[in-house]
C-alpha cells in the first residue's frame, strides 16, 4: 500500500506549502533532515512578510501562515497546517499526553496550547529528533530495542516526554520515571518496555 | 469552543487597563484551565489576553533571607525542582510535583494554578444544572454521583472541591499575594484569597473583577523545613486528590512549639485546620496526638452517602503528613 497523499487545506500565502506535494514518507525524511540542526535553542524566527501572518517555528523550520483560527490548538495547526503527524490527538483533554511537543526545550501538552501562544517559539515534534543521516535519536532506538509499543499511537508522545524527562534529570530511577512520566498514557500497557527503555537511553549518556 | 478574540499583552499596564474597560478579556497563562474549559463551553469568553510573554511576572527568588518570591507566571515545575525549595520548604516543593503531569507543569503557572477551578464533573458538563456556572439553577451534585465533593465548607447551593495543591501547601507557611489593578496595588493573605461557595458559589475569591496576580510571597520560616505535602489520590500518580494534607512543625525535641495544617481535596476552598493544629501546641507529639489532630482537622465535616469514607481517610492522611513531617524537624 502507498503511502496516502495527506489532505490539508490550501495555503496559497504559505511559502512552505510544497511541503504538501510530498507523500507523507518523503515528508517525514524531509523533516527530519531540517530537524537535524538541533533540538534546542533555535533562534527567534524571522518577521513574517505580511502583517496578516503569524510564524511558527518548527523543527527548526520556519512557517508563516495566514487566516489562523485564534481557536486554534498548537495540536490543530502541526497537523492541519504544517502536516506534521507525529503528534497525536488522543483525549484533547490534557489527560493522555499523545500530544507531547516541546517549546523551548520544555515537554507540554499541545492540545491545551493555544497555537498563538507559541508563535516565535521554538517547537520540537517527533519529526525532528532523529539525525539527518536516519540514525535514529537514543530514544527512538531505546522504545525499539525493548518494544515499548503495541499499537504505537502513544509513542511519538512517549518518545518526546521522554527525551525531555531525562534531560530534566527525573530519569535516574524506576520510581522516578514512572512518576515523571505518569502525564503520558498507553493504554496497550507498554509501560514495562517504556520504562527499559527509557533507562537504557539514560543510561547510555548519549541524551543531552 | 466559541469564537474570541486573541491578544498578547506586552505590559502589566496593559492588562489591567483592559481588565478595568468595558467588556475585560478573559486573562490566559499556562492554559491548562482555560482552553480546557473553553474546549467544553464552560468558558465562552468573547476576548482572551495572553500574558504569558510578560517578563515582568515571570521568575522567582528564594535566595532571599526575608521571603521567598514567585512571579505569576513562574511555571510550576521550575519550582518544584527548586533546590531551596526542595531541600527547606519541602511541603512546597511535593504540592507542585504531586500535581497533574510534567507536561502540565511545565504549563501552568503559579498565579494560574491558584485560580484553578474546581473539577466538579457537573460543573464540566453543561447538560447539568450548576449554580457555580449559572447562580439559581441548581446543584447536581448534591444528590448526584458525590464521592469526591466537599467536606468542608460546602453549602446547599455548592459542594464543588477546591482542586488546586500548592494554594493548600501555600497556606500553612502564610503566604500572601500582590495583586494590582488600575486603582493600584494590593495584598491579600493566601488565607483571604478564596471564597466559601455560600450562597454565591459563582464567586470564587475576593480578587476583584479588575485584579491581576503580580506574584506570590512566602516568609522565610523555620516551620518549612518540618514540612511535607501528602496527597492521597485513586492513582499513584497524575490524579487529584481524594484526600490531601499541608503539614508544617517547629519542634523542641519532641515538644511541638508549632503547628500549621491545611486539608485539601475536601473543602470548597483551600482549608486550614486551626483547632487541630492548636490540639498538637505545647504537647509531647506522639502518633496519638497525631491522630487526635487529623481527626480534629473533620470535625465539623459533612458527608454524602458516597463521601463518608474519605473522613476517615482525610484523618489519617493528616496523621501520616504529621508524622512524616516530625522526621524531618
Amino acid at each position: 500500500m502507498t503511502p496516502q497523499q495527506p489532505v490539508l487545506p490550501s495555503d496559497p500565502a504559505d511559502t512552505s506549502s510544497d511541503e504538501f506535494e510530498l507523500t507523507r514518507r518523503e515528508f517525514a525524511v524531509a523533516v527530519v533532515a531540517v530537524g537535524a540542526v538541533g533540538l534546542v535553542g533555535v533562534p527567534p524566527a524571522q518577521a513574517c512578510p505580511r502583517g496578516d501572518q503569524v510564524s511558527f517555528t518548527v523543527n527548526n523550520e520556519v512557517h508563516h501562515l495566514t487566516d489562523l483560527d485564534a481557536r486554534a490548538t498548537l495540536l490543530d495547526v502541526l497537523r492541519e497546517r504544517l502536516g506534521l503527524f507525529g503528534a497525536k490527538k488522543g483525549c484533547d483533554q490534557g489527560q493522555c499526553g499523545a500530544c507531547t511537543v516541546h517549546i523551548e526545550g520544555r515537554r507540554v501538552v499541545s492540545c491545551l496550547t493555544l497555537a498563538l501562544q507559541a508563535t516565535d517559539r521554538a517547537v520540537t515534534t517527533i519529526e525532528g529528533v532523529a539525525s539527518a543521516d536516519g540514525t535514529l535519536h537514543p530514544v527512538q532506538q531505546a522504545f525499539l530495542d525493548h518494544d515499548a509499543l503495541q499499537c504505537g499511537y502513544c509513542t511519538p508522545g512517549q518518545i518526546m516526554s521522554a527525551i525531555a524527562c531525562i534531560r530534566e534529570g527525573h530519569a535516574s530511577s524506576v520510581e522516578d520515571i514512572r512518576e515523571y512520566m505518569s502525564g503520558n498514557l498507553c493504554r496497550c500497557g507498554a509501560y514495562v518496555g517504556i520504562v527499559a527503555a527509557i533507562q537504557q537511553a539514560a543510561a547510555s549518556g548519549q541524551v543531552g | 469552543m466559541i469564537p474570541f478574540k486573541y491578544v498578547s499583552a506586552s505590559s502589566v499596564e496593559e492588562v489591567v487597563d483592559a481588565l478595568a474597560a468595558s467588556d475585560p478579556p478573559r486573562i490566559l497563562a499556562g492554559g491548562t484551565t482555560l482552553v480546557d474549559l473553553m474546549k467544553l463551553n464552560v468558558e465562552q469568553p468573547s476576548r482572551v489576553m495572553d500574558i504569558t510573554r510578560l517578563s515582568e511576572l515571570a521568575g522567582f527568588d528564594t535566595s532571599g533571607s526575608q521571603e521567598l518570591v514567585f512571579g505569576a507566571l513562574t511555571r510550576m515545575s521550575d519550582v518544584a525542582d527548586d533546590p531551596v525549595v526542595r531541600s527547606r520548604y519541602p511541603v512546597l516543593s511535593e504540592s507542585l510535583w504531586r500535581a497533574a503531569s510534567q507536561q502540565l507543569r511545565n504549563m501552568a503557572t503559579l498565579g494560574g494554578n491558584l485560580l484553578q477551578r474546581t473539577r466538579c464533573a457537573y460543573f464540566r458538563d453543561l447538560q447539568y444544572p450548576c449554580n457555580k456556572r449559572d447562580p439559581g439553577v441548581g446543584c447536581s451534585a448534591i444528590g448526584g454521583v458525590n464521592r469526591g465533593h466537599a467536606l468542608l465548607g460546602a453549602s446547599d447551593t455548592c459542594i464543588a472541591v477546591y482542586p488546586g495543591d500548592w494554594g493548600t501547601a501555600l497556606m500553612v507557611l502564610d503566604a500572601v499575594v500582590d495583586v494590582q489593578s488600575v486603582r493600584g496595588r494590593r495584598t491579600l493573605k493566601i488565607s483571604e484569597l478564596h471564597r466559601e461557595p455560600g450562597q454565591t458559589p459563582h464567586l470564587e475569591t475576593n480578587l476583584a473583577a479588575d485584579e491581576l496576580i503580580l506574584r506570590i510571597r512566602v516568609p522565610t520560616t523555620p516551620l518549612g523545613k518540618a514540612s511535607t505535602y501528602l496527597k492521597v489520590r485513586d492513582r499513584e500518580s497524575y490524579a487529584f486528590a481524594v484526600t490531601s494534607a499541608a503539614v508544617a512543625l517547629e519542634m523542641d525535641g519532641n515538644l511541638v512549639r508549632a503547628a500549621r495544617i491545611a486539608v485539601g481535596g475536601v473543602a470548597t476552598r483551600p482549608w486550614r485546620a486551626h483547632t487541630a493544629e492548636q490540639s498538637l501546641v505545647g504537647k509531647l507529639f506522639t502518633a496519638s496526638t497525631a491522630r487526635k489532630a487529623g481527626d480534629l482537622a473533620f470535625e465539623n465535616a459533612r458527608t454524602f452517602d458516597q463521601s463518608l469514607f474519605r473522613v476517615q481517610l482525610g484523618a489519617n492522611t493528616v496523621a501520616e503528613a504529621l508524622k512524616i513531617a516530625r522526621e524531618r524537624a
